[in-house]
C-alpha cells in the first residue's frame, strides 16, 4: 500500500507539468500579440493624451492650464546622491540607562532551577548596553545586519547575520549569529520589552541574556493561505545556555516552530505559536550549595527539551494604535533536562562532595508569564505583568544526599508607567515584588531612559 | 493522514493561479487607483483604512500572509510606511515585490515632493528625508502615478495590458473633468489661511492655493501641547486663519479646541478614500473634500 500514494502524487505531478507546459505556449504567444498591441495602443494613448491637453490649455478655464502644466512637469525619480555615502547601511544606536533600589542580595538565583551567572544584583545608577546596529540590502539576493553591544569595556557580537531575499515561494534562509525566533519575546531587543527586564522564564530557560542566539542556520516558510501560517527549523552550534559549545562536526542544537495569526475585526489582531528546542550540553558547570549550605560545583552532561506556547493580542481602536491600543502577552514553558549531574569539591571548602559523585540529572520544570499594556494617550501607557514559576519534579539520583535542590514555586509581580516624546525616545518608571528567590522578598524600584538614534526602528508584532 | 495532507498540497500547487492579479496596496487611494485602472482584472487587498495612521501600523501577522500572496505591492513610498512595510516585504518570503523588483511600486517617486527637508535633524520632529509623504490630495499627482502604475501593471500581466492602458485612459479623461470642476468650485479657497494638525495638506493647499499658517502639532509626530496650542490662539489676532484641517484619522481634541478658542471652524477632511462615508472613492474623495473645505468657510 506504500507505493500508492507515491503514484497519487506522480500523476498529479505530472499532470501539473503538462498543464504548465501548454499554458507556457499559450502565454508566450498570447503576450507577444499583447506587446503588438500595447505598443500601437500606447502611441494612439499617447497622440491623444496630447491633443486633450492641447484642447484643455487653449480652453478659457485660467485654472486649466496649470493642470495640463504639472501633467508635463519632468518625472522626478528620487534623486539618488551620487557620493559613495549613498549606499552606508542602516545604522542605529540604542542608548539605554537607569537607576535601580533593590535589595543587596549576591549571588542571587531563581530558587528550584539551575543557577546561572546573573548580573541582577546591580544596584544604583548604571548604563545597560549600548546597540550599535548595521543593516542594509547587499545586493538583490541578500540583506545582512549586525548588533554590536558595548557594555563595560567588552564590546559583544549580539547578531551578525545574512538573509536572503529573492527565493520566493515564501522561504527565508538565515545564517549567521541570530536570536531564535522560538517563543515570541525571544527574538526581541531588550530595548522593544514593555518593561526594563525580561519574564523570570526567559532567565530561567535562557540565562541573564534572557534569549536564547544561535550560530547557525534558519529556515522558515510562510504558507500561501490568507491565514497567517508560518513554519520555521533552525540547526546550530548550540553554545548558548541550556546548551553548552562543543567542538564537534554536525549540528549542536535545533528548533522547531510554528506560528499562526489573524486580524479579528479591524481592531484586533493575534498571533500564537508553539516552539521547540532542543540543545546538549557538555560538562555545564554550576556553583550549587550542599545539604549542609557549604558552596559546591555541579556539572551537568546530558539534553534538554524546551518547548514554549506563546499568544499575543493587540487591540487599538479602529486598528489606529497612535492615541490608544492595548497589548496582551503570554507565555508558557515546560523544559525537560535528562543525563547526569557531577558533584564537586573544586574549592576544598569540606563539602559533600570531596569525593566527586555522579548521579542521575532529571528534571521537568514549568512556568508562565501574563502581561498586558496599555497606552491611553499618544505619550503615555502602563502596564502589569506576572510571572510564576514551578520548579516541578527534580530527580539527582545519587546527589539526593548532598545537594540542597529546593521545591519552590518563585513568583514576581510588576507594574510600570512609561512615557514617549517621540516614537525615538522613552523613560519608565517600574515597581516589582520580586519572590524569586526563598526567604527573600525584594521591592525592586528602576527608573530608566531607553532612547534610539538614526535610522526609523521597525514596528514588529 | 500524510497521505492525505501529500496530496492536498499538490493539488494546491497545481491550482491555477487566480485569474486576476493580486494586488497589495498599503493605503486605500492607492488601492482605489488600482481599481480605477485594473477594474476586474485585479484583485486588491488594502493594508490599512483611512481611519489608520499608516505610519504607526505594525508588521501585523495578516499584512504578512497577504504579502506573501501578492504579485505587486503599491505604496506610497517616501519613507511612509518605513516603519512597518519593509519590514513586512522582507518576511513575506515573497521575491517578487522586493523594492527593486517590477511587483514593487512606489507612487512617491512620480511626483515632485514638497517639503524637502534641508537639513536632516530628528530635532525637526519625525522628518521624512525624501520630502512630505502625503503626496494623494493633490488630484493632478494621480496622472502621473496612474501612467506609471498602467505601465507595471501590464508588465505584469502582459495579457491584460490594452486593459490597463484602456482603464487608465478613461480614467485620465473623467478626471481631467472632474479637476476642471474642483478647480471652479474651489476658487473661493485661493489665498485662504488654514491651521492643520500635522502637515498632511501640504499637496491640497498647493493645488487650491491655500495658505498653511500654522501646525497643531509643534514638530511633525510630536502630539500637539498646550503651550503649542495657546501660541496659536494668540497667533490668531496678527495672522488670522480661517480654519483649522484635520484628517479622519487624528484626534478631534486639539482641533476642536483651537476652533472654540479661536472662533473657527473645525473642519475633518476624508484625507483618502473611506475617512468619510462620501469618500466612496477618488472622486468621492475630491468632491467630499472640497465641499467640506467650501462649508468650511461659509
Amino acid at each position: 500500500m506504500l507505493y500508492k500514494p507515491f503514484v497519487v502524487a506522480a500523476l498529479l505531478a505530472a499532470s501539473c507539468g503538462a498543464q504548465a507546459a501548454s499554458d507556457a505556449d499559450l502565454a508566450a504567444i498570447r503576450s507577444q500579440i499583447a506587446e503588438m498591441k500595447q505598443s500601437y495602443e500606447q502611441r494612439i494613448a499617447a497622440l491623444e493624451q496630447k491633443l486633450s491637453q492641447a484642447e484643455a490649455r487653449s480652453a478659457a478655464n485660467p485654472l486649466a492650464a496649470t493642470t495640463a502644466a504639472t501633467d508635463a512637469r519632468p518625472v522626478a525619480i528620487a534623486s539618488a546622491s551620487s557620493s559613495a555615502s549613498a549606499f552606508n547601511p542602516e545604522v542605529s544606536l540604542v542608548l539605554q540607562g537607569q537607576y535601580n533600589q533593590m535589595k543587596n542580595v549576591p549571588n542571587r538565583t531563581i530558587t528550584g532551577f539551575w543557577p546561572t551567572e546573573d548580573g541582577t544584583n546591580q544596584r544604583g545608577f548604571s548604563v545597560n548596553e549600548t546597540e550599535l546596529m548595521f543593516a542594509a540590502n547587499i545586493d538583490p539576493y541578500w540583506r545582512g545586519q549586525a548588533t554590536l553591544s558595548v557594555q563595560g569595556d567588552s564590546v559583544e557580537v549580539e547578531e551578525a547575520w545574512v538573509r536572503t531575499l529573492g527565493i520566493g515561494e515564501g522561504i527565508g534562509l538565515k545564517a549567521g549569529r541570530f536570536k531564535s525566533s522560538i517563543g515570541y519575546l525571544n527574538e526581541q531587543h531588550a530595548h522593544t520589552w514593555d518593561f526594563s527586564n525580561a519574564p523570570l522564564m526567559y532567565n530561567v530557560l535562557f540565562g541573564p541574556a534572557a534569549s536564547y542566539v544561535e550560530d547557525g542556520l534558519q529556515f522558515k516558510w510562510l504558507a500561501p493561505t490568507p491565514l497567517f501560517v508560518e513554519f520555521g527549523a533552525e540547526v546550530g552550534r548550540g553554545a548558548s545556555y541550556p546548551g553548552s559549545d562543543s567542538n564537534k562536526n554536525g549540528s549542536g542544537a535545533g528548533a522547531l516552530y510554528a506560528h499562526v495569526g489573524d486580524d479579528v475585526g479591524v481592531s484586533s489582531s493575534w498571533r500564537a505559536g508553539v516552539s521547540y528546542l532542543k540543545t546538549s550540553a557538555n560538562d555545564r558547570q554550576a556553583d550549587f550549595v550542599d545539604v549542609n549550605g557549604l558552596p559546591a560545583q555541579g556539572m551537568f552532561n546530558g539534553d534538554t527539551d524546551t518547548l514554549i506556547a506563546d499568544f499575543v493580542w493587540k487591540w487599538a481602536p479602529n486598528g489606529n494604535p497612535k492615541y490608544q491600543n492595548f497589548k496582551f502577552q503570554s507565555e508558557y514553558f515546560v523544559r525537560k533536562d535528562n543525563g547526569n549531574l557531577t558533584c564537586m569539591d573544586t574549592a576544598g571548602v569540606g563539602n559533600a562532595c570531596a569525593t566527586p559523585v555522579t548521579g542521575d540529572y532529571d528534571t521537568r520544570q514549568s512556568g508562565w508569564y501574563a502581561q498586558g499594556v496599555f497606552q491611553f494617550t499618544p505619550e503615555w501607557r502602563a502596564g502589569l505583568r506576572y510571572d510564576q514559576l514551578d520548579s516541578g519534579r527534580q530527580n539527582l539520583g545519587s546527589n539526593i544526599a548532598n545537594l540542597a535542590l529546593p521545591d519552590y514555586k518563585p513568583q514576581r509581580a510588576t507594574a510600570m508607567v512609561d512615557y514617549s516624546w517621540s516614537e525615538f525616545s522613552r523613560a519608565r518608571l517600574q515597581y516589582a515584588q520580586d519572590k524569586s528567590m526563598q526567604g527573600v522578598t525584594d521591592n525592586q524600584l528602576t527608573l530608566q531612559y531607553i532612547m534610539s538614534l538614526g535610522a526609523h526602528g521597525a514596528h514588529t508584532f | 493522514m500524510i497521505r492525505l495532507l501529500l496530496s492536498l498540497l499538490l493539488t494546491l500547487a497545481c491550482l491555477p493561479a487566480s485569474a486576476a492579479l493580486q494586488v497589495f496596496a498599503t493605503a486605500p487611494e492607492w488601492a482605489a487607483l488600482v481599481r480605477e485602472i485594473g477594474g476586474d482584472k485585479v484583485s486588491i487587498y488594502t493594508a490599512t483604512t483611512a481611519l489608520q495612521d499608516i505610519h504607526r501600523i505594525t508588521a501585523k501577522p495578516s499584512l504578512l500572509a497577504q504579502a506573501r500572496r501578492a504579485q505587486l505591492v503599491v505604496a506610497t513610498g517616501a519613507e511612509l510606511e518605513i516603519g512597518w512595510l519593509p519590514l513586512v516585504l522582507r518576511d513575506s518570503g515573497n521575491a517578487g515585490i522586493q523594492s527593486g523588483q517590477p511587483g514593487y511600486f512606489e507612487a512617491a517617486r512620480y511626483v515632485n515632493l514638497l517639503d524637502v527637508p534641508v537639513v536632516l535633524d530628528r530635532a525637526q520632529g519625525d522628518v521624512h528625508a525624501a520630502g512630505n509623504p502625503h503626496i494623494q490630495l493633490d488630484p493632478r499627482n494621480l496622472f502621473r502615478i496612474g501612467e506609471a502604475l498602467a505601465a507595471r501593471l501590464g508588465e505584469l500581466d502582459p495579457t491584460n495590458a490594452p486593459a490597463y492602458q484602456a482603464g487608465y485612459k478613461a480614467f485620465t479623461e473623467k478626471w481631467r473633468t472632474a479637476i476642471a470642476r474642483w478647480e471652479k468650485e474651489a476658487l473661493p479657497l485661493r489665498g485662504v489661511p488654514v491651521l492643520v494638525h500635522h502637515a498632511s495638506f501640504v499637496y491640497l493647499e498647493n493645488w487650491l492655493g491655500m495658505k498653511e499658517t500654522g501646525a497643531l502639532e509643534p514638530k511633525p509626530g510630536v502630539e500637539p501641547s498646550s503651550g503649542q496650542l495657546s501660541g496659536l490662539v494668540a497667533r490668531q489676532q496678527s495672522a488670522p486663519a480661517k480654519m483649522v484641517l484635520r484628517t479622519a484619522y487624528q484626534s478631534d481634541g486639539p482641533s476642536l479646541w483651537i476652533a472654540g478658542k479661536a472662533g473657527i471652524p473645525a473642519v475633518m477632511l476624508p484625507f483618502t478614500v473611506g475617512g468619510t462615508p462620501e469618500a466612496g472613492d477618488l472622486f468621492g474623495l475630491f468632491d467630499d473634500t472640497v465641499q467640506r473645505l467650501l462649508k468650511g468657510l461659509r
